[in-house]
């Protein structure tokens, strides 16, 4: 497959600058100190720790997730290395796709070294396995469709900066769409909730219930950015 | 025409009546031109005259707005997977990683040009010969000097055994020696593929090409070589001399070497200068001729009992150069001229476009 030629370099990549470590280590910072406060809270029932621990991991996989993918297409344009992949054999959709999945691995390498926390709680409390399962599963599918609209935000920038803003920018709309839904009427509020990235979508997951139409709405929205990305690079061709 | 006519035409590129408008502003357009199987073709233009859109075209890596482009037998529109496969491209800026090594690149370059997994060790280890980047194989590109960097760019180019080679401004930034040795490089891919070459140093195309296409506000405003070229704009060619005339002055050497060769058949006009060289008798003069009369300027200088200091062809492309693109304008007054041009293209953008008018 070619896109993991270019997922493969990708990785490569992130394993020798400093910025995927520092992104990884300052994410699990946050991570470790927000469930350390959280544990403090002794009256809290351990399958609530867990799930206020899938809250606060949900925001730092997002903010993880805009700035690992920030650099995939517009470091590419910003140094003329797109070219390299606009000569070659390869199709715009295996660009996208390999420049994905190495951001989406490195990131679910991060949503996993978290792992500790949960499965303290799940020794030391009451919890189900199925509640971690699915808890990381919204993590994981959460990261994707943040990843994929960063991605897309990169392809839009020449620069890394102004990448993140835009995606940042999207990832927020995004989520305060639940906002969105509670200010207007029935049928709308419904559509709006269901838009939106975080609220309505992600709850389920964090106190461990799987519902497969929020797992299709994050891949419907991974699957819609990343299409997007690849017009983008198709479209530039024609400019 | 199907894949093949082409390689029975022996020719790797035909263009017709090509089109790129960014916007509203035309790039190129009508161009059209062959090139066949081997040549190494020189394009030549000033900045801004369209030849790295051209190149990038045929790299695929724009979509020409108009017209048809086929290399090596292939529709750049229909069959861009099949086009870059056999085209290997060295944009001006090489499109280099500073975190890989040049092993790793060019394994990553050869691999993206769909290399055979078990061929790849070799191919590099093929080009990084042929390139002569061996000893830097394990360096990251990032420590690399300008000149290494651009074989770098030739070897990613060449990696994968493209019919076709692209290779834009390969000289820009070099110091003369790396200009000399890039100059052999771009010489030893002469055979092994059809080479594009573009630049705006002039004397670099006739040294280093078979064929001249020139290119103008987007167009070809001449092809062919530089004894062609010379040719049809009749200039012939201009010998630089300095001369030394013994126990006189460089007034009187120069008078003796002017009344010598004024009657020699083929000269056309003597033109004194300041002396390249100091000392009593020294005097330097510009010979235009109209065929090569190297040697009989040799002799008659000797005949007037004239020491020859240096006796060397002037090259004339940048005034053959000049003479075509109908310059001798301030750059401001092309300026003015080009975006008068690009007003006028916008407004009639709408119309058919009009054949090229490439002198064969």
């Amino acid at each position: 497959m070619r896109a993991l030629i270019i997922a493969r370099r990708e990785l490569y990549a992130y394993l020798r600058s400093p910025l995927g470590s520092a992104i990884i280590a300052a994410a699990l910072l946050v991570d470790g100190i927000l469930f350390y406060f959280a544990s403090l809270d002794v009256k809290r029932l351990s399958a609530q720790l867990l799930t206020q621990f899938f809250y606060d991991s949900s925001a730092a996989t997002m903010v993880a997730g805009l700035l690992l993918s920030m650099r995939l297409l517009a470091e590419e344009r910003q140094s003329g290395t797109i070219t390299l992949l606009n000569t070659a054999p390869i199709r715009d959709r295996d660009i996208v796709l390999g420049k994905f999945i190495s951001s989406f691995g490195v990131l679910t390498l991060m949503n996993l070294l978290t792992a500790y926390m949960p499965l303290m709680v799940y020794f030391r409390g009451k919890v189900s396995v199925g509640h971690i399962l699915v808890g990381y599963l919204g993590m994981i599918l959460l990261g994707a469709a943040v990843t994929a609209i960063g991605l897309f935000a990169s392809s839009l920038a020449r620069s890394q900066v102004v990448a993140v803003i835009i995606g940042a920018a999207m990832v927020a709309s995004m989520i305060l769409l639940w906002v969105v839904a509670r200010a207007v009427n029935p049928p709308f509020n419904t559509f709006f909730s269901g838009l939106a990235l975080h609220h309505e979508n992600y709850r389920p997951f964090m106190v461990g219930t799987l519902q497969f139409d929020r797992v299709a709405y994050y891949l419907m929205v991974t699957y819609f950015f990343l299409l997007s990305a690849t017009k983008v690079l198709e479209a530039r061709r024609w400019r | 025409m199907g894949p093949f006519d082409s390689i029975f035409g022996n020719h790797v590129i035909e263009i017709q009546e090509l089109y790129k408008y960014y916007g509203d502003r035309r790039a190129i357009g009508p161009l059209s031109t062959r090139i066949a199987q081997g040549e190494v073709i020189g394009l030549l233009g000033l900045n801004g005259a369209g030849k790295t859109t051209t190149l990038r075209v045929l790299a695929c890596d724009l979509l020409p707005t108009s017209g048809s482009v086929r290399v090596a037998g292939f529709d750049v529109v229909e069959r861009p997977d099949e086009v870059r496969a056999k085209v290997g491209y060295l944009p001006d800026r090489p499109p280099l990683y500073d975190d890989m090594t040049v092993r790793e690149y060019l394994a990553y370059a050869a691999r993206l040009r769909n290399v055979p997994t078990g061929n790849v060790k070799k191919r590099v280890a093929d080009v990084e010969e042929l390139t002569e980047i061996g000893d830097v194989g394990n360096q990251l590109i990032g420590s690399l000097s300008h000149g290494f960097r651009q074989r770098v760019g030739i070897a990613q180019a060449i990696v994968h055994g493209p019919e076709l080679v692209v290779l834009d401004e390969p000289i820009s930034g070099l110091d003369p020696v790396q200009i000399m040795e890039m100059r052999e490089l771009v010489r030893g891919l002469r055979g092994a593929h059809t080479v594009v070459v573009s630049s705006h140093i002039l004397t670099e195309i006739s040294e280093t090409c078979d064929r001249i296409l020139v290119i103008d506000d987007g167009k070809i405003a001449w092809s062919g070589t530089e004894t062609e070229l010379s040719a049809t704009l009749k200039q012939g060619m201009r010998i630089a001399l300095t001369v030394h005339g013994a126990g006189v002055s460089s007034q009187t050497a120069a008078d003796k070497a002017r009344a010598a060769l004024s009657n020699l058949g083929g000269v056309r006009e003597v033109e004194i200068l300041e002396p390249a060289e100091a000392g009593e008798g020294v005097a330097s003069l510009r010979v235009a001729v109209t065929s090569d009369v190297r040697e009989e300027v040799g002799k008659a200088l000797v005949h007037a009992d004239l020491g020859i200091l240096e006796l060397a062809r002037e090259k004339e492309l940048e005034s053959m150069f000049l003479a075509l693109l109908g310059e001798g304008q301030e750059p401001a007054g092309r300026k003015r001229r080009k975006k008068k041009q690009a007003e006028a293209d916008a407004a009639a953008s709408a119309e058919a476009p009009t054949p090229s008018k490439e002198p064969s």
